[in-house]
């Protein structure tokens, strides 16, 4: 009797919960206050991306904030988990919109979620501005979204024109993560302008994406002898690559992309005298720069990242477009976001017609006693 | 009898009916606005993928532990043939492409039911277990390294074609046929098996052929319900269909009851619905969501419903006659 007694209540709770949960109704933000939507990964595999990109994009609320906001608005960044799952990333935007009533979203962090989005943010006209989804596809047919990161293409193109110009490669191997599109998209630009460069693909070898032991790929690179390795991976694969290559002792430099961010911290060694593209470099003498990473630092006491860095411009990319605008109507914003200039830590942000950016600037790093320090920065043409 | 059944269909429409009204009114007045209609449509969507999953782990009594592979092989068929037909450029109306495609995508999906289902039934228990969940691993893995649907990067463009009116209808019919497949000849066969497998055989029930019969329906089902998660998200990730996503349907059909489609309606809606709830809890959410599951294991090891079905009739019934009441909702378990 007295387990039908809890079971009865167990029914009763959750049927009023859900009836409850139902009742609850808009919470419209009052009228002083602009809210801003950020969708990301903060659990699951893919936490520290969203995270990141989170607190970076907190950090440039609270900068604006003290700052007067928007027109003495203050702004307020409502954050959801989408634990990088299509169907949560959905379920947090329509959140956002209706019960939140955001005026614009900051998000989706991966290419995925954003891509899962996409139709129903394009049917809403929402302005959609992601920091970090780099998928081709994500700004395609879509005007009212944009993206503060440069495309994978666009940076396989410059890691070639670095490895072939200031290195002087002539002959390159590839190392490709197969299944990832990430790895994949990467190298295929990269081939593409190593060889228009008048560089020669040596050969590429490809592994898995649950692979851990990467000996039979590096000896055949070995055997190639290469003058550059490019392993656009993330540092979880890219770590062990780099010290099985050291252990067999293949000299060719190794050039990555901006997944071997964090690589000095559990790598420094492995990784000693290689480079890899980037969206910005800690130690660019650039003023902005260095504000962002003290203020950072101050906040959250570790270094930032790029995924920060990246939500950090986009907020503030998006806060001049509606302040610029002037009003928090969408399309207001969408036409103010097109004509967006703003000198961010990541480099110079301006659209182009898909809502790229354009003409933004890579930067090269270079890993040199466990540290990372900025190499030099390349302009694709 | 007949007039018990007849009167048991008559209020259970009604009450179907009912609810499709109230909700119809309630999204056309706004006061559901699209994040609570989307959070509908995941929910209608999860209990058919968690009455499918039934018919094995409740009514046949075995562990799968593969349902995603069939879900995601019911959504690709269905998209790739939804988008097919839609460039093929025939004038058919939105419902007919997306009942087509939900007919393609169960199919398909049942077809690779019944081969998969053939040679695995003969192992029970966890073996059973370990095998499913390969073979959905085989699939996930699939559609990955597949460049015809997108590969990794995942299958775009499917055009969105389930709204709640659909879907809701969907459900429905689907409840009805599992329903009804549980109280058919068919049905009793497959439960029987369950019972006692040696027994059953005695009696004279072809076990093997009703044991595929049982995995070839729930993939089905399960290929139907891929086909609305694909049209309503119009977006297909491989990496969606995880092992994870089999062991959360599992959950939600053990947290129902085993073999009770009621239960695993209510627990398909509670533990769709709670994650959306704790939403405003950020990163406690899932603590809390476990939480919950565990505490509900630890008194409800049965489920919520144990092996009953909750009867809308029996209910009604119980209340017009105080007498009664032992017989109703609560009525003790069935084994």
């Amino acid at each position: 009797m007295k387990k039908r007694v809890v079971s009865v209540l167990l029914v009763v709770m959750f049927t009023a919960s859900i009836f409850a949960f139902a009742g609850c109704s808009t919470s419209g933000g009052s009228a002083d206050v602009v809210k801003l939507g950020f969708i990301g990964p903060m659990t699951g595999d893919a936490a520290i991306y969203g995270s990141s990109a989170e607190e970076g994009a907190q950090l440039a609320v609270a900068e604006i904030n003290a700052a007067g906001g928007i027109d003495g608005k203050n702004i307020e960044l409502v954050a959801y988990d989408s634990k990088a799952d299509q169907t949560e990333a959905i379920n947090a935007y329509n959140r956002l919109r209706d019960q939140d009533g955001v005026v614009a979203v900051i998000g989706g962090t991966l290419s995925g979620e954003t891509l899962a989005m996409k139709d129903i943010m394009v049917q809403d006209n929402m302005p959609v501005l992601s920091p970090t989804a780099t998928a081709v596809e994500v700004t395609q047919a879509a005007p009212n979204v944009f993206r503060a990161c440069f495309l994978d293409d666009y940076q396989g193109q410059a890691a070639a024109n670095f490895a072939a110009t200031t290195l002087g490669a002539k002959t390159a191997a590839l190392l490709i993560g197969t299944g990832n599109p990430y790895s994949e998209g990467v190298s295929e630009a990269f081939k593409a302008a190593f060889t228009a460069k008048g560089g020669t693909i040596a050969g590429s070898e490809s592994y898995g994406t649950a692979d851990k032991d990467f000996s039979a790929q590096l000896t055949k690179i070995k055997e190639m002898n290469p003058d550059v390795v490019f392993v656009p991976d993330y540092v979880q694969t890219v770590g062990p690559i780099l010290q099985k290559a050291k252990e067999m002792g293949i000299t060719a430099k190794f050039v990555g992309a901006d997944g071997w961010d964090g690589v000095q911290e559990e790598y420094a060694d492995a990784a000693q005298g290689n480079y890899f593209t980037n969206h910005y470099a800690a130690d660019s003498p650039s003023e902005t720069v260095q504000n962002f990473i003290t203020a950072y630092k101050k906040e959250y006491d570790k270094v930032p990242n790029s995924f920060a860095a990246l939500g950090y411009d986009a907020v503030y990319a998006m806060v001049e477009a509606i302040t610029a605008a002037g009003s928090t109507d969408s399309a207001d914003i969408i036409t103010a976001l097109k004509a967006t200039d703003h000198a961010g830590v990541t480099g110079t942000l301006k659209f182009d017609e898909e809502g790229n950016p354009k003409d933004k600037e890579v930067t090269i790093i270079k890993i040199d006693g466990g540290q990372l320090k900025f190499d030099s920065t390349v302009v694709n043409k | 009898m007949d007039h018990i059944k007849k009167k048991a269909y008559l209020i259970n429409t009604i009450a179907v009916v009912a609810l499709y009204l109230v909700f119809f009114v309630l999204i056309q007045t706004k006061t559901m606005n699209n994040y609570f209609v989307g959070i509908a449509i995941m929910t209608c969507i999860m209990i058919i993928m968690a009455m499918s999953l039934n018919i094995v782990a409740g009514f046949l009594g075995e562990m799968a532990l593969g349902h995603a592979g069939f879900m995601a092989i019911g959504a690709y068929a269905s998209a790739s043939f939804s988008m097919a037909l839609i460039d093929s450029g025939l004038p058919l109306p939105q419902l007919v492409i997306l009942i087509l495609a939900m007919i393609v995508g169960g199919i398909v999906a049942g077809i690779f039911g019944f081969l998969i289902g053939t040679p695995t039934l003969r192992l029970r228990g966890d073996y059973l277990g370990i095998v499913t969940i390969g073979f959905s691993e085989i699939i996930r893995i699939f559609f990955i390294n597949f460049g015809p649907t997108g590969g990794a990067a995942g299958l775009k463009g499917i055009t969105r074609l389930v709204n709640f009116h659909n879907v809701y209808w969907v459900t429905i019919i689907v409840a009805f046929l599992i329903f009804t497949l549980g109280r058919s000849k068919q049905g009793r066969a497959i439960i029987s098996i369950r019972e006692d497998e040696i027994a059953a055989e005695a009696a004279g029930i072809p076990t093997t052929q009703y044991k595929v019969l049982a995995f070839s329906l729930a993939a089905f089902f399960a290929g139907v319900g891929g086909a609305l998660y694909a049209h309503y998200q119009s977006f297909l990730e491989p990496s969606k269909f995880g092992f994870m996503f089999s062991i959360e349907m599992f959950v939600i059909v053990v947290l129902g009851g085993l073999g009770s489609i009621t239960g695993s309606i209510i627990s398909a809606i509670v533990l769709t619905v709670l994650p959306e709830m704790l939403r405003s809890f950020a990163e406690y959410r899932l603590l809390v969501y476990s939480l919950v599951l565990i505490i509900m294991m630890i008194f409800r090891p049965q489920g919520i419903f144990g092996r009953t079905e909750f009867s809308l009739t029996a209910f009604i019934e119980s209340l017009i006659q105080r007498k009664n009441v032992k017989k109703s909702i609560g009525g003790g378990e069935a084994s």
